[in-house]
C-alpha cells in the first residue's frame, strides 16, 4: 500500500524516526488536555460502575478486571480521533506524505506517542482502579502487562481507522463503528489473562497470545493507515 | 493468450451487457435449487435421532452462514483487485456484496436464535461461534457506514477496500472458533478432507441448498451490481442509450 521507497537517497532534510518521535512527544506533552482527559474519562466512568451495578464486593470483583478492560478501550478509542486530525488540517500531514521515506515511520512514531501518554498511564493507574474495584489478589500483575501490551495494540489497530476518517468532519462514531470489531481479540486475551490469574491458571499463554498480536500489529497496522492517509489526502 | 478478456471485465458497460445473459440462468438455477433443496430437506430428510424436527433449520442456517463467510472474502477480494489493479467494476461489486452479506449474517443469527432455544434452551448464549458471527455482522456494518461517509466516491471505494481486507484477520477466527474453544456450538459437521459426521440422506439435501444458495447469492449479487453501476454511470452515453430505448414487451 505504502510505496516501498528507498531510504538512502533521502535528502538530508528529511526528519527521522527519532526526530519525527520526539518532535511528537513534546507536541503531546505540551498539549496537557490531550493527555488528562482520556485518563480523567477513564476513571470517572468506572468510579460510575460500583453506582450503576451495585456497590456489593463479590460482585465487582468478579466484573473489575472486564470493567477495566472496556473503559481501557473506550478511553484509548476517545483519544484516537484526534491522532491525525490536527496533521491533516495544517497540512503537514501532506508534507509527510510528500516525503521520499516510507510513510509508515511518522505513523509509528505518533502511534508510538500516543501509547505512551494515553496506554502507559492507563496501565499504569489500574492498579489503583483495580483496589477501587476490589479485584482478587494476584491479578494487579497480570492487569497491568496486559494493559501495557494490548493497549499498544489497540492504539495501532485504531491509528487505520483514524487515518481511514481523518478526511471526513465527523468521524467519531462512524470511528468507533468500524474499529471496534477489530479491538475484540485484543479484549477478549486481555481479559482473559487476568482471569487465568485469578483462577490460579497460568497466565504465560495469553499473555503471549497479546504479544503475538501486538507484533502483528506493529508490522502491518501501520502499513494500512500509510494507505489509509494516501486514500484520505485524495479526497 | 490473450488477456483481452481480462481487461474487459473492468468495464462496467460490458459487465452489464453479458450478465444480462447470465441473469436468467443463475436465477433459474438457483431458485430450481433452493425449491428441491426446502422441499427434500423440510419434507423428505429424515428425523434427527437427538434434535428431533427441530434440526431442518440447519437447511436454512447452514448455508445463509456458509454465505456469509464466503461473502467477506469475496468482498474483501474484490476491494483487493480494485485497490491493486484499480478496476472501477470490482470497487462495485465490493460495495454490492456488503448489504448482501450482512443480511446472510443477520439471517444466520436469527435462525440460530431459534434453533437455539428447541436445543440448547436459549436464544442467545455468549458463545465463541455466536459472537464472532455477530461481530463479523458488525464488520459488514462498518465497511457500508465506511464507503458511504465519503463524498468523493473514490475515496469511498479505496477506504472501504482498505477496511475490507484490515478485517479479514477476523475470519479465520472466526472459521476455526468451534474447533479452537469448547464452545457450545456444535464442532463443524462438514469436512472438505475427511469423512462428514452426517448421514447422507441429510447430507444431500444439504448439499443441494448449500449449491442452491451460491447460486442465489451469485445471482442476487449480479442485480446489485447491475443497478449500482447504472447509478453510476448514469452520466455515460451507453446508459443513456439504453434508457431510452423502449422496454421489450417480452419482459414486462
Amino acid at each position: 500500500m505504502c510505496e516501498p521507497e528507498s531510504n538512502s537517497t533521502a535528502p538530508a532534510s528529511t526528519p527521522g524516526f527519532y526526530t519525527l518521535f520526539r518532535t511528537e512527544f513534546t507536541l503531546a506533552v505540551r498539549r496537557r488536555s490531550d493527555i488528562v482527559n482520556p485518563l480523567l474519562f477513564f476513571v470517572t466512568v468506572l468510579a460510575l460502575m460500583p453506582l450503576g451495578i451495585g456497590p456489593e464486593p463479590e460482585m465487582l470483583s468478579r466484573m473489575a478486571a472486564g470493567l477495566i478492560w472496556v473503559m481501557a478501550l473506550l478511553a484509548t478509542l476517545l483519544s484516537q480521533e484526534s491522532l491525525f486530525r490536527g496533521d491533516y488540517e495544517d497540512g503537514s500531514l501532506e508534507q509527510l506524505a510528500l516525503q521520499s521515506q516510507p510513510l509508515y515511520y511518522p505513523v509509528l512514531a505518533k502511534v508510538l506517542v500516543h501509547w505512551l501518554v494515553t496506554g502507559v498511564p492507563l496501565a499504569v493507574l489500574s492498579p489503583l482502579l483495580g483496589m477501587m474495584l476490589n479485584l482478587g489478589q494476584g491479578g494487579y500483575w497480570p492487569l497491568l502487562m496486559s494493559l501495557a501490551l494490548g493497549t499498544a495494540s489497540l492504539s495501532l489497530i485504531g491509528a487505520v481507522g483514524a487515518a481511514l476518517t481523518v478526511a471526513l468532519r465527523r468521524p467519531g462514531l462512524l470511528l468507533a463503528l468500524i474499529i471496534m470489531p477489530l479491538y475484540v481479540p485484543v479484549l477478549i486475551f486481555g481479559t482473559g489473562t487476568v482471569q487465568a490469574a485469578l483462577d490460579g491458571y497460568s497466565y504465560g499463554p495469553q499473555l503471549a497470545i497479546l504479544g503475538a498480536i501486538l507484533a502483528a500489529a506493529a508490522a502491518l497496522a501501520p502499513l494500512a493507515a500509510a494507505g489509509a492517509i494516501r486514500i484520505s489526502l485524495e479526497n | 493468450m490473450s488477456w483481452q478478456w481480462f481487461h474487459r471485465m473492468g468495464s462496467p458497460r460490458w459487465f452489464y451487457q453479458k450478465s444480462s445473459v447470465w441473469l436468467p440462468w443463475l436465477g433459474a438455477a438457483g431458485l430450481i435449487l433452493l425449491t428441491v433443496g426446502c422441499i427434500w430437506g423440510l419434507g423428505f430428510a429424515p428425523q434427527d435421532a437427538k434434535q428431533g424436527n427441530s434440526y431442518r433449520i440447519m437447511y436454512i442456517h447452514v448455508p445463509a452462514a456458509f454465505l456469509a463467510l464466503a461473502g467477506y472474502y469475496i468482498m474483501a477480494i474484490c476491494g483487493a483487485i480494485g485497490l491493486i489493479w484499480k478496476m472501477k467494476l470490482s470497487f462495485v461489486v465490493m460495495r454490492a456484496a456488503a448489504p448482501i452479506g450482512a443480511a446472510l449474517t443477520f439471517i444466520s443469527l436469527v435462525t440460530g436464535a431459534v434453533w437455539g432455544k428447541p436445543t440448547w434452551g436459549t436464544y442467545w448464549v455468549w458463545d465463541a461461534r455466536i459472537t464472532s458471527m455477530l461481530i463479523l455482522f458488525f464488520l459488514y456494518l462498518g465497511v457500508m457506514a465506511l464507503s458511504g461517509a465519503f463524498s468523493r466516491e473514490q475515496s469511498g471505494d479505496k477506504a472501504s477496500a482498505l477496511l475490507a481486507l484490515v478485517g479479514t484477520v477476523n475470519i479465520p477466527i472466526i472459521y476455526k472458533s468451534v474447533d479452537w474453544w469448547f464452545t457450545l456450538h456444535q464442532p463443524a459437521t462438514l469436512k472438505l478432507t475427511q469423512a462428514s459426521t452426517i448421514d447422507p440422506s441429510m447430507f444431500y439435501p444439504l448439499i443441494t441448498m448449500i449449491a442452491g444458495f451460491y447460486l442465489f447469492y451469485a445471482w442476487v449479487l449480479t442485480l446489485h451490481t447491475r443497478t449500482l453501476i447504472l447509478q453510476r454511470e448514469w452520466r455515460t452515453q451507453w446508459v443513456r442509450e439504453l434508457l431510452e430505448q423502449p422496454v421489450p414487451a417480452a419482459k414486462s
